[in-house]
């Protein structure tokens, strides 16, 4: 596999970056990057750090970087995934304020340990935190139920003071959406499967509306919700296929929220080179973020009408002769 | 009636399914069975998440009906909790 770090790779511009990655050879990963500066988002450095952790030490080829950028590198954590010595020396300042380096969670106790610790590094007020911790919580509890990686999920944040924005990267290496999707559905494909995946009330371990004693299959629909109210980026890439929401105009007095992903703002691909498992990255802006709770009370909305919607298409229609 | 204090067990951000299902399993059906009313008390709780929500009570709505929710009290909910609370309700409710 080769993947390149390019001068900039944010939820933006993220498709030549996942353009560019090469999925061929599994067993061995080679590493580049720009030369002279590298911008990445957290769900690029989770990725990085997904795929060295899949791949024995010795087949890692990792270029000398040069940009100046580099330490951004070393302090994310990122060399001690890939179990490689830098050489890039830096001083360690606590991460107060700024990011929550590359973090692997295997399991629930070290789910809710890293929650716990996490909010306090980025400084945010309650309100703030409140949307982050639930993403996080939600996004990693996805991967432990249904990635079935043996590496867990992997994790990172970074808050950017000229956004006034916390983005957030979680990556797996397991088997991918459409796998899970298709234990109950059928997806013809992997955007097939991420679409099923996005609507409220759809999961892999049931067609049963409703859901499992467990799962309901709405955390992701909770996830895209939280990042369409507060008109931010969402990105979720798994198999060939990759969805993002996109920004849209403030004008709006409030966002309705749509069940069916297709029908909000977005872009799509399915020819995307073969991620195996799942990447989400999700940007909070923390000027923008609106009342939690106000937020709930159009999932609610949504989400009953959803599953209404699902129960009448089911219904039996009268025969008119 | 049983009088459960959430907090001590799940901490001030309920999120946590397994602890969820674990107070279902070992509190909640007991309680149930033996024809008790239940006191969910969110005291201290800041907020919880949905999946636990789902996790603690969804299957009571599914095996004993939406009556269930005449023996349970949810005590001390802040505004979020109260909303999450409220669309776990619904989309069980939607779905029988």
């Amino acid at each position: 596999m080769k993947i390149h770090l390019p001068n900039s790779a944010f939820l933006g511009n993220i498709d030549p970056f996942l353009r560019d990655f090469d999925a061929s050879h599994p067993g061995t990963l080679e590493i580049t990057s720009n030369k002279k500066w590298i911008s990445i988002h957290p769900a690029v450095l989770s990725m990085v750090a997904a795929l060295g952790l899949t791949i024995e030490p010795s087949n890692i080829k990792c270029e000398k970087f040069e940009a100046t950028s580099k330490h951004y590198l070393e302090r994310m954590g990122l060399f001690k995934f890939l179990r490689m010595k830098s050489g890039i020396e830096i001083t360690e300042h606590d991460p107060a304020g700024r990011f929550i380096p590359l973090t692997q969670i295997k399991d629930s106790v070290g789910l809710t340990k890293f929650i716990t610790d996490m909010i306090p590094l980025l400084h945010v007020e309650p309100k703030q935190a409140e949307p982050i911790r639930y993403v996080v919580s939600e996004l990693a509890r996805n991967v432990l139920e249904h990635s079935l990686s043996e590496h867990g999920a992997i994790l990172s944040a970074q808050y950017y003071i000229k956004s006034n924005t916390i983005r957030i990267g979680i990556a797996d290496t397991g088997v991918g959406i459409r796998k899970t999707i298709n234990q109950s559905y059928n997806a013809k494909d992997d955007m097939d499967a991420i679409r099923l995946a996005l609507m409220p009330g759809i999961t892999g371990t049931t067609k049963r509306e409703g859901g499992t004693e467990l799962n309901a299959g709405a955390g992701l629909f909770f996830t895209k919700s939280i990042a369409n109210v507060n008109r931010d980026y969402f990105m979720i890439y798994s198999g060939k296929g990759m969805y993002k929401l996109l920004k849209h105009k403030p004008t709006a007095k409030y966002t309705p929220l749509h069940a069916d992903p297709f029908d909000d703002r977005h872009s799509k691909g399915m020819d995307f080179p073969f991620w195996q498992g799942t990447v989400v990255g999700i940007d909070i802006s923390l000027n923008t973020t609106k009342e939690f709770s106000m937020l709930l009370d159009f999932i609610r909305d949504t989400y009953a009408k959803a599953v209404r919607e699902r129960k009448k298409a089911k219904y039996r229609k009268a025969k008119f002769t | 009636m049983i009088h459960i204090k959430l907090f001590e067990s799940v901490g001030s951000f309920a999120e946590n399914k397994d602890l969820a299902r674990d107070i279902r399993m070992k509190r909640l059906i007991p309680a149930l069975d033996k024809g008790e009313a239940i006191i969910l008390d969110f005291k201290n709780i800041d907020s919880a998440t949905q999946s636990f929500i789902h996790a603690l009570i969804s299957d009571l709505i599914r095996n004993y009906g939406a009556e269930v929710l005449d023996k349970i009290s949810f005590k001390n909910c802040n505004e979020t909790t109260q909303k999450i609370i409220n669309i776990v309700v619904d989309y069980m409710q939607e779905s029988e």
